[in-house]
């Protein structure tokens, strides 16, 4: 096996380990499962989701908004950071901004953004561009100001002008950083985005999950964490994929 | 063959750079270089070698564009070059997440030079410095000896009048060293650039350069210049294992050994 198979089988070790804990557990004895399904249990729910194309359904508007709401957000903070480490008004511009607004629970803003887009996928998308934006925003710009002074030189000597530096060295040399902003920015949308479609929707997993709560199906409602989970799993991966291909430079 | 001697003339002319440390003025500053006068002819092969801190590397930065002098002046005449200078980093300074070859091609086509030409331009360079099947390499493939190669083509490929070195083969091993410092000497020999290298070993200085300026530090001031009187063209290894060679080196290093005890005279005083 390449060291690169490896890797990724250790990857799956953790998750597939813990299930089978679970499992066994309940098996022995341990635990009520009618409010603790066993995997077993979840997994057969599963699969009746599936057939019937409930799960297919709820998880595709799920990732439609996830993946509008990411690329809408991750796209001009990636912007404003990097004008931010080029530029000190910038800087001095966007810092009480993110300061004051960071902090603030995304989910908080959820009855502001109903009351601007509506019941639609408008208002869950929106609020995925507004948690994506601040983690995107603050690694982008640690990446960039960080970037070693000798390239910066290197670049003024050889006659780069700002939009060369921007486009040729800020950025890739952020690159790293960004992705690493990219990755907390994938999570904080799942998260954001579940608890937005408990009470704003009647679709997308985090419904599913909610409804199933107000219906005591407690193997649904795991269905759907699962299904979270799994997606969120999956996106990581893909944008871990993305990351090998965009910087081949990086040493691991 | 004579080397043809084509590059920048320089004239430096009661260059100063302090440093203003904090905003405190009786902090005062700190005097980086000062008094420095110096004329380097077309094509000339100058080393300048020093304790650190003795603003080496301040003054090829200022000579680089890097940086300002507070007071004094630079004159030079670059006519005929594409562009003045290009410097050549301590730690070769490679963008590592460009290739080789877009590397070396970085001060041409920041310069807009056209597509074909710089193709053309960026092969010849890589030719000469022997990393024409690196060309897809990114730099932390590479070996030190081959990064500061490649930041040796970066530099000569833009056709610079002068080349500003700043000890970029300090962090080599020992053969790749001499390795390099032949090329150098060779790649010098061919194109008759001038050549501002700085070093802190006065036996580098002494093998491939013209004249030799010794700096002393605190503040960084010109002690003494050398003419060093070996012709070019130059076998390096020949010239290092030579009589004349041993004893002038050995007579820089009395002149520092009365400056190293001065100097620690007055420190214990």
């Amino acid at each position: 096996m390449s060291p690169k198979a490896q890797e990724r089988l250790l990857y799956l070790i953790s998750p597939i380990g813990l299930i089978a804990l679970w499992q066994l557990l309940l098996m022995a004895g341990i635990g009520d499962r009618r409010f603790i399904p066993a995997p077993s249990d979840i997994a057969w729910r599963y699969w009746q989701m599936l057939r019937s194309g409930e799960l297919e359904t709820n998880s595709l508007v799920t990732l439609y908004r996830i993946f509008a709401g990411f690329f809408i957000g991750s796209i001009p903070a990636i912007v404003v950071g990097l004008l931010m480490a080029m530029f000190r008004p910038v800087r001095i511009f966007f810092d009480p901004l993110i300061a004051t607004l960071f902090p603030i629970p995304k989910i908080a803003l959820m009855p502001l953004l109903l009351l601007a887009f509506g019941f639609g996928d408008a208002s869950k998308i929106a609020l995925v561009v507004i948690a994506v934006f601040f983690p995107v925003v603050i690694n982008t710009y640690v990446g960039a100001a960080n970037i070693e002074r000798i390239y910066w030189d290197v670049a003024k000597n050889y006659g780069a002008s700002q939009s060369v530096i921007f486009r040729r060295i800020v950025f890739f040399g952020a690159l790293p950083m960004i992705f690493a902003g990219l990755r907390i920015a994938l999570a904080v949308s799942f998260i954001v985005l579940v608890a937005a479609e408990f009470v704003a929707t009647k679709t997308g997993i985090g419904y599913l999950i909610w409804n199933s709560w107000e219906l005591l199906q407690v193997d649904v409602m795991f269905v759907g964490i699962v299904t979270v989970g799994v997606l969120g799993l999956i996106a990581t991966a893909i944008l871990q994929e993305i990351e090998r291909k965009v910087i081949p430079w990086k040493t691991e | 063959m004579a080397v043809q001697r084509r590059g920048a003339a320089i004239e430096i002319a009661g260059l100063r750079r302090e440093y203003r440390s904090g905003q405190a003025s009786d902090l005062g500053s700190v005097v980086a270089i000062e008094h420095i006068d110096l004329r380097v002819a077309p094509g000339e092969f100058l080393c300048i070698v020093g304790p650190s801190g003795c603003g080496k590397s301040t003054l090829l930065r200022i000579l680089a564009g890097l940086d300002r002098q507070t007071a004094g002046t630079i004159v030079v005449d670059a006519a005929g070059w594409a562009v003045e200078n290009a410097m050549v980093f301590q730690e070769s300074g490679l963008f590592p997440w460009m290739s080789v070859a877009t590397n070396v091609r970085f001060g041409l086509d920041t310069r807009g030079v056209p597509r074909a030409e710089a193709d053309a331009r960026v092969e010849a360079a890589l030719k000469l410095v022997g990393l024409t099947r690196f060309r897809n390499h990114y730099p932390h493939q590479l070996s030190g000896g081959m990064r500061q190669r490649c930041a040796i083509a970066r530099a000569f490929v833009t056709d610079p009048g002068m080349l500003l070195m700043d000890e970029p083969f300090a962090a080599l091993d020992a053969q790749n060293r001499v390795l390099l410092q032949t090329e150098l000497v060779r790649l010098w020999e061919q194109t008759g650039k001038t050549v501002i290298y700085i070093t802190h070993s006065i036996e580098e200085a002494l093998l491939m350069g013209d004249r030799t300026v010794i700096m002393t530090a605190h503040p960084g001031r010109i002690k003494q210049i050398i003419n060093v009187p070996f012709p070019h063209p130059r076998d390096l290894l020949q010239l290092s294992a030579s009589p004349e060679f041993g004893k002038l080196k050995l007579d820089i290093w009395r002149v520092l050994e009365e400056e190293v005890n001065r100097a620690r005279a007055e420190m214990e005083k």
